[in-house]
């Protein structure tokens, strides 16, 4: 597609314009919602890194803490030990967790493992990632691994130590980059051959499609995608607990924007990711004015019942078809 | 070219626990011919197509496509061997739009150009009727246009056999001489064999140059459709005994 047909559109030029938003959003905003912004987009990130396995290619996983875990400690440890950069790191996180992802699809493709027992398989691979790394003396066990904080004064690209805006854009290129991959994915041989998988994989195995082999390739460059969110938490954290990175609370949370959005579209776990974040800051301000503990946590409830049973397919769908967005993708 | 002919399935055999459903099948299908492979309901007749595709492991017997012995390959390696299937029962990519669900058949050529297999995919369309429909999400077509989706999908990986699972099946009569007239021109033009399951005698009379016939999982006549349909077995079990 040429560049200007990709700008054509209403749908495009929004995006556009968010994106230009976004690049120019540190300027304007303080502290408190920059690291709002970070955590949408973080969110929106690893929603779509969910996205290809799940959205595109049909296979559910209810595990991927798992590799936002194995992302997030391997670039953690070897900058610990070894002060070895976190690019060097992400690559051996991706590594790791393609290689992991490829074991539990081996498992779970190979013996016919499918829907929600292939979703238990992975959160049990996730469970045990998680009791495996709370007794690992190298990475800090339970007691978790700290990354040492020093040079705050000017931002090292290199060794990803430095300021929140520096962050902020890091999760920007991320998810604008997860986005385009994404969207490369769709339009290729490969995305065609998810979609058909997830529709109907007889009809697709009938059609000559080696759907193992895609079913493969999808586990391995979601987790690789996810992982890289793992090392972005690591660093814009600093330490890491097993308890908290590869919780089944974390899989949960990382697969509720895109539901919410629009699972196997392109700007679903985008727009999740954004509404599930509003809802979470307006019903926390709502909490402290009326001043009752728990009244956050039904309110939210109810909202994501509220958009589930409306719009099961997700928010987007909806809003795309509704207010002609098309061009901008799916 | 080699005189072996396209398919030749010899002796198949298919038990579901006690359950023979296909017993002995012996039959063979001429390079570029049209053959029919009729019979009352519970005859054998999917069964026998889903032991040819791969989509079931034979419990006996041999399949040959073109001289190559495809017993015991998956349905996925058997398509790219050369064998286009349909399904009895539609199985159409729902989420996706018509032309992206032949898309995914004609993707296995040009390298996975894209752009390559939606043309390809567009002139099949446009052959079955349904150049006019291809942007439509799969999920809104009739059953009538699903049926035709199946045959278009199955064309897209050029197949050297089409194996069509009674794609006539709620078309109208004239709709089914379309159909008719569209599997007769890519048999005359391209020469592509094709072995069909059909109810629709109309089809079966005006297509076919050769009809087996299967009853209980058995073969019991073959011949031209004319000598199938004068046959006493064939008789015998559609009509009951007093008619042959």
């Amino acid at each position: 597609m040429s560049a200007a047909a990709l700008l054509s559109g209403r749908g495009p030029r929004l995006l556009l314009a968010l994106l230009a938003a976004l690049v120019a959003a540190p300027l304007g905003v303080g502290d408190y919602a920059l690291s709002i912004l970070i955590a949408v987009l973080l969110q929106a990130y690893l929603g779509m890194s969910w996205n290809v396995m799940m959205g595109f290619a049909g296979q559910f996983s209810l595990g991927h803490a798992l590799y936002v875990g194995l992302g997030a400690y391997a670039s953690g440890t070897l900058f610990v030990h070894f002060g070895t950069s976190p690019w060097i790191g992400m690559l051996a996180g991706m590594a790791v967790s393609a290689a992991v992802g490829s074991v539990i699809g081996l498992l779970g493709f190979r013996f016919k493992v499918m829907g929600v027992y292939f979703a238990l398989l992975t959160i049990a691979f996730a469970e045990f990632t998680r009791v495996l790394f709370d007794h690992w003396g190298w990475v800090g066990a339970s007691s978790g691994l700290v990354l040492p904080v020093t040079n705050r004064a000017s931002d090292d690209l290199w060794l990803l130590r430095g300021s929140p805006t520096m962050f902020y854009y890091l999760i920007l290129a991320m998810t604008v980059g997860g986005f385009l991959f994404s969207r490369s994915l769709l339009m290729r041989r490969i995305g065609y051959y998810w979609q058909a998988i997830r529709e109907n994989e007889d009809a697709a195995d009938a059609l000559g499609i080696p759907v193992f082999r895609c079913k493969m390739i999808a586990v391995a460059v979601s987790a690789a995608m996810t992982s890289i969110g793992g090392m972005f938490i690591a660093f814009f954290s600093n330490n890491l607990f097993p308890e908290s990175i590869f919780s089944m609370h974390r899989s949960l949370e990382l697969i509720l924007g895109p539901i919410i959005g629009g699972v196997g579209t392109l700007f679903g776990p985008i727009l999740g990711a954004v509404l599930l974040t509003a809802m979470g800051e307006a019903f926390t301000l709502m909490g402290e004015t009326i001043g009752i503990d728990g009244v956050k946590q039904i309110a939210y409830g109810v909202c994501l019942l509220v958009i589930l049973i409306l719009k099961p397919g997700g928010v987007w769908p909806w809003l795309r078809t509704r207010f002609g967005l098309d061009g901008g993708g799916k | 070219m080699s005189t072996a002919p396209m398919l030749s399935v010899d002796n198949i055999g298919k038990s579901f626990r006690g359950l023979r459903a296909v017993n002995a099948v012996t039959f063979q299908v001429p390079r570029g011919d049209i053959v029919a492979l009729i019979g009352p309901n519970g005859a054998g007749k999917t069964t026998t197509f889903n032991l040819i595709a791969g989509a079931l492991p034979l419990s006996d017997g041999r399949v040959m496509l073109d001289g190559r012995d495809v017993t015991g390959l998956g349905q996925a390696r058997i398509c790219r061997e050369g064998v286009g299937r349909t399904f009895q029962i539609v199985k159409p990519f729902a989420g996706l739009s018509v032309v992206e669900n032949v898309m995914v058949g004609a993707l296995r050529y040009d390298g996975g150009d894209v752009a390559k297999a939606r043309a390809a995919s567009l002139d099949i369309l446009n052959l079955l009727e349904l150049g006019d429909k291809a942007s439509l999400p799969a999920q809104t077509l009739t059953l009538p246009d699903r049926k035709r989706l199946e045959v278009a999908r199955a064309l897209a990986t050029r197949p050297k056999l089409l194996l069509l699972d009674e794609v006539m099946a709620g078309l109208r009569p004239v709709e089914c001489d379309r159909m008719v007239a569209i599997l007769q021109g890519l048999n005359r033009e391209t020469g592509l064999t094709i072995l069909l399951i059909e109810h629709v005698m109309r089809a079966v009379m005006a297509l076919s140059d050769h009809v087996v016939v299967l009853h209980h999982g058995e073969k019991i006549a073959e011949g031209t459709p004319s000598e199938v349909t004068s046959h006493p077995k064939v008789l015998e079990c559609y009509l009951g005994e007093e008619h042959a």
